[in-house]
């Protein structure tokens, strides 16, 4: 449980994903079976028992602490298990620290009844530390919170065998905790596990961002052209296991299995195949803005109401493998024919096919990018991100392979703003004021924060803010500067955004999605930058077509 | 005779009346006694400074030559007799040079401990246990939350890390008085034996230590090192120099704090540490509460820190218990930043 602990205190503080990485890699390397199995678990997500409730924590100390003490100690920690676990009375001299180990405490909490737990819990208590308290406890609450995604502690374990998180996540579904078959083969000493899933998770295949340079470069008849959706990419899966019996699961773009949120589409997965696609909310044949399907993603249980306000559907891109064969070596422009019948054959009204959008030149698919309406999109124009493009001749192959699909992302936004505050970041640049936090003008002469942005930028341009910023400062607030911003002197950031909602959250009313810095205005006077009024007429032009703050949506997909 | 007939609290320190002096007083007076170097408890300016030869150097060290009008050096254990009022200092444990100071008139015995702790520490005395009716207290972690534990783990957590990540540079905050040391000296103790690098802000009190004995091993400014001489080093450094320009010289650094206040969270999160090292100079909760029950005092007074919580235990334990609300001390952690920049 040490060890556990201190990776566990250790991981709470870091940012950087590849010190997160080598902390954990360190950690399953020095670590013995099982004990290192059921710390994959827990960061993963896969451990299953009843969870300690917060009040059962707090009768714990109650019957341990003066209670005026416990109030005022509260009140300065903030967090509950973190202060139960500093003021836990314990003797140091009593504890069998070494002797308590993770296996101990998840084989006794999987048997474990409700009546029982809390003498348990407070046994455990007595023979921690500090830091083996607060992670004891964030462990039978059931909230990590720690910053580390089950991808990048799969991503830590395959390192250990120099194996690529695609790998292990492949094997994933068949695997189970304490994980000793996947570790013995990472270790070299037994074959690769068995994947006899029925429905496994393919890696997926990403495009490079086109550049006006490498559209010159290339010849628009070997391509073919489809829109770019504004939902989440999945992969649709469908087998039949050893009975005959139909499996069917959706994965996200990077594997994890989020097929207990989407009964609906599951249910029309009927032949066996796997589907590379966008999920998408349809409402009357009509593709909904991201900000509609938000609101399917995050909710604890799939209720009836949900299901029907806001059905799911699958608009099929790719068709990597059909009955038994994989199709994946195949030329895109073959999969696609096989993907038309497939889908023919399927008759499944919440799948159908992305449409491809006929083009012979370059400019010709620029219109259509520029003007999705007009273009074929026609009403549902509003959720579309731009164009993909892929080579006609390209295998499926995982990964970001260069040259054979691309991306071609509908012109940003953009606005001129004036820098208001920056913050210092992390990691690498803990000593660099990276965050910035940007205004536009009010009627009355007043700057209102609309947004904050920390990329974008060059490292040369980073160090010319950096240093206007520490020249330029008004106010110190912990980590945070205020910056000069009058209308004769600042800073002006050109600002590029995918999109503008309402928002309660912030003084301006309004919220930006994907902001970053484009440009460094330093020509122009803070006097000239934008108006609240510009963001106003702009939101109401486009409020479908982009809404919604994927950062927020806590939901483990990412956005291709 | 009542405690208050001998030290009378102010709202800038405790003043004896008797024979007119203050105990680190936190404006300039005639006549102060120092209970150790710190900038909130040893200030300049005052006529005349009585304290141990380590404090008074320390002063010297910081605030140059005329420090003082005058100054007396004073060994641990040494009884004064100022105008009939019997004043002895004895070791706290906090860092080099720190005492407690027992004042005694008509068999009434107080003490100001000033800071203290009472764990070991190789860098300076141990904290001595002197018997009182009246016990002065300070409660900069007197919370039951901190809880400071073993400091040898924290300084295997550190080694761990300049294990792992060869590449990377250490940096380790610490306050430049006390702390910085006792890093050093843990660290050699612990079996790191490579050459420690220092920001320009501790050299003095550094080489001061190593001047009174206290072995620190091969430690050197990190001023003329190469940024590549420097990964896989630790360098021990002021915390505000952390986010400071200062740091860009340092290959990747990973930002570790050694305070008692990073047994909580939050604090150690607002500062952007990524490795948080519990280690105190202050005594911990169990500390003082420990060394509350074993003065035997009737009486307590609490001169600055979490006071509410320490009066609140006193009083549950039957002692009389009261805040001094003494304006200025606990503030030595923000003085390194304005520190030279070297």
């Amino acid at each position: 449980m040490n060890r556990f602990a201190e990776l566990l205190d250790r991981l709470s503080y870091e940012p950087a994903r590849n010190t997160k990485l080598r902390l954990i890699a360190d950690y399953l390397r020095r670590t013995p079976d099982p004990e290192r199995g059921w710390a994959l678990a827990a960061l993963t997500g896969a451990l299953s028992f009843a969870h300690a409730k917060a009040g059962m924590i707090r009768a714990l100390i109650a019957e341990r602490a003066d209670p005026a003490l416990f109030a005022m100690s509260y009140d300065y920690v903030g967090d509950l298990s973190e202060t139960v676990a500093l003021m836990w009375p314990s003797d140091p001299a009593q504890r069998a620290n070494e002797a308590l180990s993770l296996t101990d405490v998840v084989e006794t909490l999987s048997t474990l009844g409700k009546a029982q737990m809390p003498a348990q819990i407070a046994r455990w208590l007595d023979a921690l530390d500090e830091t083996g308290r607060w992670a004891l406890l964030k462990l039978v609450t059931g909230g990590l919170r720690i910053g580390v995604s089950a991808r990048l502690a799969k991503t830590a374990a395959a390192s250990l065998g120099g194996k690529e998180a695609d790998e292990v996540e492949i094997l994933w579904p068949g695997l189970a905790p304490p994980y000793l078959d996947l570790f013995a083969w990472l270790e070299g000493r037994a074959d690769k596990p068995a994947s006899n899933d029925p429905a496994p998770f393919r890696p997926a295949m990403l495009a490079h961002a086109i550049e006006d340079r490498d559209l010159a470069t290339l010849d628009p008849a070997d391509f073919m052209a489809e829109w770019k959706w504004d939902g989440i990419r999945v992969q649709a899966v469908a087998g039949a296991d050893e009975q005959g019996a139909t499996v069917a699961r959706l994965y996200s773009r990077t594997g994890e299995d989020i097929s207990k949120s989407f009964p609906d589409l599951l249910a029309a997965l009927r032949y066996p195949a796997a589907i590379d696609g966008e999920l998408l909310i349809l409402r009357d044949g009509r593709v909904q803005s991201f900000n509609v399907l938000q609101q399917r993603l995050n909710r604890k249980s799939v209720t009836p109401k949900l299901l029907a306000e806001f059905p799911a559907h699958l608009r099929a891109y790719d068709l990597l493998a059909e009955g038994d064969a994989d199709l994946r070596e195949l030329p895109f422009a073959e999969r696609r024919a096989r993907l038309e019948k497939f889908v023919a054959r399927l008759g499944e009204p919440r799948v159908d096919l992305s449409p491809l959008l006929p083009f012979k030149s370059w400019p010709e698919l620029t219109g259509a990018r520029a003007d999705p309406a007009k273009g074929g999109a026609g009403a549902d124009a509003e959720a579309v991100e731009g164009v993909m493009f892929k080579r006609r001749d390209a295998p499926y192959l995982p990964g970001r392979p260069k040259g054979l699909w691309w991306k071609w992302k509908r012109d940003p936004m953009i606005i001129d703003a004036v820098l208001m505050y920056a913050q210092r970041g992390h990691g690498k640049r803990s000593s660099f004021y990276s965050d910035y936090t940007f205004g536009v003008w009010k009627d009355d002469g007043e700057l209102v924060p609309v947004g904050k942005a920390y990329f974008g930028f060059t490292d040369e341009e980073l160090k010319e803010i950096d240093r206007f910023v520490r020249r330029n400062t008004v106010e110190r607030f912990g980590p945070v500067r205020e910056v000069k911003h009058e209308p004769a002197a600042g800073l002006v950031l050109e600002v590029a955004f995918e999109g503008l909602q309402r928002s309660t959250r912030h003084k301006s009313g309004i919220a930006m999605r994907f902001p970053r810095i484009n440009r460094l205005r330093w020509d122009k006077p803070p006097r000239d930058a934008d108006r609240l009024e510009t963001l106003e007429k702009m939101l109401t032009r486009t409020t479908a077509r982009a809404s919604g703050d994927p950062e927020s949506t806590g939901f483990p997909l990412v956005r291709e | 005779m009542r405690a208050e007939d001998i030290l009378v609290p102010t709202p800038s320190g405790v003043c004896c009346k008797a024979a007119g002096f203050h105990i680190d007083p936190t404006r300039p007076v005639e006549k102060a006694l120092i209970t150790h170097g710190h900038s909130d408890h040893a200030r300049a300016g005052h006529g005349a400074v009585l304290a141990t030869q380590e404090t008074l150097d320390i002063m010297r060290l910081r605030y140059g030559e005329g420090f003082a009008g005058k100054t007396q050096a004073v060994a641990y254990g040494e009884t004064l007799d100022l105008d009939g009022v019997r004043v002895s200092f004895h070791p706290a444990g906090h860092v080099l040079g720190s005492a407690q100071i027992r004042v005694e008139r008509g068999g009434m015995r107080v003490v100001a401990s000033g800071d203290y702790k009472d764990v070991p520490d190789p860098t300076c005395v141990p904290f001595e246990l002197v018997p009182c009716d009246v016990f002065i207290t300070e409660a900069t972690f007197g919370l039951p939350v901190f809880r400071h534990h073993d400091a040898g783990v924290e300084i295997a957590k550190l080694l761990r890390s300049v294990e792992l990540f060869p590449e990377r540079a250490h940096l380790v905050g610490a306050y430049s008085l006390g702390k910085a040391q006792r890093v050093i000296a843990l660290l050699r103790a612990a079996g790191y034996g490579k050459t420690i690098y220092l920001h320009g802000a501790m050299e003095k009190i550094t080489r001061y230590y190593q001047s009174r004995g206290i072995d620190l091993g091969d430690v050197e400014l990190v001023r003329g090192a190469k940024k590549s001489e420097l990964a896989g080093t630790v360098t021990i450094c002021p915390p505000s120099a952390m986010t400071d320009l200062w740091s860009r010289r340092f290959p990747d650094p990973v930002t570790a704090f050694a305070s008692g206040w990073m047994r909580v969270r939050a604090r150690a999160r607002q500062g952007g540490i990524t490795l948080p090292l519990v280690i105190s100079d202050h005594a911990d909760w169990d500390g003082l509460t420990a060394t509350i029950a074993a003065t035997g005092c009737s009486e307590v007074w609490v001169t600055h820190g979490q006071e509410e919580a320490l009066v609140h235990w006193s009083r549950a334990k039957g002692l009389k218990a009261r805040p001094l609300d003494i304006v200025g001390y606990g503030d030595e952690e923000e003085e390194a930043s304005d520190e030279a920049q070297t």
